[in-house]
């Protein structure tokens, strides 16, 4: 049994047929220890059967360690969408329920090395000179939440410096504890700035600016 | 929880030309927006649509059971069927747009986003449809995303073992409240009125709840909390005592309230909000038209605002017959 139901399968791999560039699904993964491990695992192989552009690899989080630093995971299940390089576009926890549209459209853009985000938008996160990272909490049920992951994702693809992560707030309870999430999608940037709420594409690229300059000023001062 | 996997219709479509004066403006990407698109295609009139989303309030239905063609379907399907449909035709798009203001100067009228763009065209169909109302009491705002949220379906798992308090008497209210017995200790039920509005078959099934605590006939006076929430303040409406109850999460089911703000300048509102049109979904100013839940039209269900998208497009396309 496949998890993703015919249907899908079918609407996926056409939608595929506009992919232009490789991509590599890079998975994180363990036996034991975690909820969707497994499923996550079945969906990164299943995504790359549809596809002649996409190829998978698996790799087990604790055996292969220095695989596992080099991409900075910290936490499994983790999935990491990556093309020519790597953007630092991933995923944390399995992207299900309405995440399964963050990654699909991960795969597109990287794919074809481009997002459609505003020149203004791409203006700013030029000048983005340090590492910021970024985050989206979600759960599967939220209808809200893919718009947030994939602007997240679509910076990550346009600027070097910035790495964003979706987590499934279920997989993840400790991390929902340590920044206190109580609604979705809430997106924290470097760990100390954030907003509750989907934003708009020009207000999300604001609150990334202001993260920045704020971070900025403070090593400056430093 | 059953895993599946949801899929949404791609959205790839020519963006807004800010240089052309449009035949028809469309606010709102809803049932009623939607339907507006598909019948401007078909007369071809020069259309832009601009929305926040695609699929408006269906994108947080769960299952629709009356719907023509469809005996059940959920939600998100049939807002998928929807943009499908939608995507056959050549319409300019601009998602992901709020609309803040529309003006009028002569013939033609502007609407201007958030984000700073403008849009011109010599007629406008305004069907923004409605959002969740809020309470307006003292630390709401606030702790949006600390304890307090408008959508139960989204937020309910995080708050497994808290006590919460469910505000409100209606469908959603009781529907919240049923996705919360299985995770919570103790639920409060807050509502302003005596009886309660949803479906019987819904409030039986709660009433033998036993984590299930009623307040009707009690008014919300604040939130408490200072990172998060703590509880809530409520009084009873004839003016008995005050209590304090403290819990960690408040689900605002209050009913709706029409996005028309941005309209409001223009165009005549009735008491509630609502844009108010017509049988044939005229405002009071030619040329600007609304339909679905962001007008007076009495009844708000998809069906309804379908057909009033439809009908707004072609009471639109003899306007503009009669301008050339
Ligand atoms: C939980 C729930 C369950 C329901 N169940 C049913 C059911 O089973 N059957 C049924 O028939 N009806 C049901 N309804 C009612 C039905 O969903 C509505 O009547 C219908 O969606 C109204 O359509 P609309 O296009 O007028 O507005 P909406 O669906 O509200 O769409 C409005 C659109 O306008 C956009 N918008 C709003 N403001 C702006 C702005 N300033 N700028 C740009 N865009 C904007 C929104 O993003 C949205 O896309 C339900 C509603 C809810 C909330």
């Amino acid at each position: 049994m496949t998890l993703l139901k015919d249907e899908v399968q079918n609407e996926v791999r056409e939608r595929f047929k506009k992919l232009t560039g490789q991509v590599r699904l890079v998975n994180f993964t363990q036996k034991i220890e975690c909820h969707y491990c497994e499923e996550t695992r079945r969906l990164t192989e299943e995504i790359a059967s549809l596809s002649p552009k996409i190829s998978s690899r698996i790799y087990n989080f604790a055996l292969d360690k220095e695989v596992s630093q080099q991409y900075k995971i910290d936490k499994i299940p983790a999935l990491v969408v990556e093309g020519e390089r790597n953007y630092g576009i991933r995923f944390f926890g399995i992207p299900g329920g309405y995440e399964f549209n963050s990654l699909i459209s991960a795969i597109y853009d990287v794919s074809r090395k481009a997002t459609d985000l505003s020149l203004e938008s791409k203006d700013k996160i030029g000048k983005i000179d340090r590492p910021i990272h970024i985050q989206v909490f979600v759960t599967l049920t939220c209808p809200y939440c893919p718009s947030a992951v994939t602007m997240a994702h679509k910076l990550a693809l346009e600027s070097e410096h910035i790495t964003s992560d979706m987590v499934e707030s279920a997989e993840f309870p400790h991390l929902v504890n340590k920044y206190g999430v109580m609604g979705v999608p809430k997106v924290l940037i470097n760990e100390e700035f954030g907003f509750e709420g989907a934003l708009p594409e020009s207000s999300f690229v604001d609150e990334v600016m202001r993260a920045y300059k704020s971070t900025k000023e403070a090593k400056d001062k430093s | 929880m059953e895993l599946d996997f949801i899929l949404s219709k791609e959205e790839e479509k020519p963006t807004g030309k800010t240089e052309l004066i449009y035949d028809l403006l469309i606010i709102g990407g809803g049932p009623a927006g939607m339907t507006a698109a598909i019948y401007a295609a078909r007369k071809r009139l020069a259309t832009l649509l601009v929305s926040k989303d695609l699929g408006g309030q269906v994108l947080v239905t769960a299952e629709v059971e009356n719907y023509m063609g469809y005996q059940y379907i959920e939600g998100r399907e049939l807002v998928n069927k929807f943009k499908e449909q939608v995507s056959r035709f050549p319409i300019d798009q601009e998602i992901g747009e709020e609309v803040e203001e529309l003006s009028q100067e002569k013939d033609v009228f502007s609407i201007f986003t958030k984000s700073g763009k403008k849009f011109r065209g010599r007629t406008v169909i305004i069907a923004s449809g409605k959002r969740s109302r809020s309470l307006n009491v003292s630390g709401e705002e606030r702790l949006i995303g600390r304890g307090v949220t408008y959508c139960s379906v989204c937020d309910a798992p995080f708050f497994e073992g808290r006590e919460v308090a469910v505000i409100g008497g209606g469908n959603s209210a009781f529907e919240a409240v049923l996705d919360l017995v299985k995770i919570s200790p103790k639920i409060y039920l807050v509502d302003i009125a005596s009886t309660w509005r949803a479906d019987t078959v819904l409030v039986k099934q709660i009433e033998k709840e036993k984590k299930v605590t009623f307040f009707p006939r009690h008014r919300v006076k604040e939130i408490k909390g200072k990172e998060r929430v703590e509880g809530i303040i409520i009084e009873p409406l004839d003016g008995g005592e005050e209590k304090s109850l403290s819990l960690e999460g408040v689900f605002i089911e209050i009913g709706l309230v029409p996005n028309s703000e941005f309209s409001r300048s223009l165009v005549n509102l009735n008491e509630a909000g609502e844009i108010v049109v017509d049988c044939s979904n005229h405002t009071n100013i030619p040329g600007l038209f609304a339909a679905g839940d962001v007008s007076s039209v009495p009844e708000k269900q998809i069906i309804v605002a379908c057909g009033e998208g439809a009908k707004a497009t072609l009471t639109a396309y003899q306007y503009l017959l009669r301008l050339r």
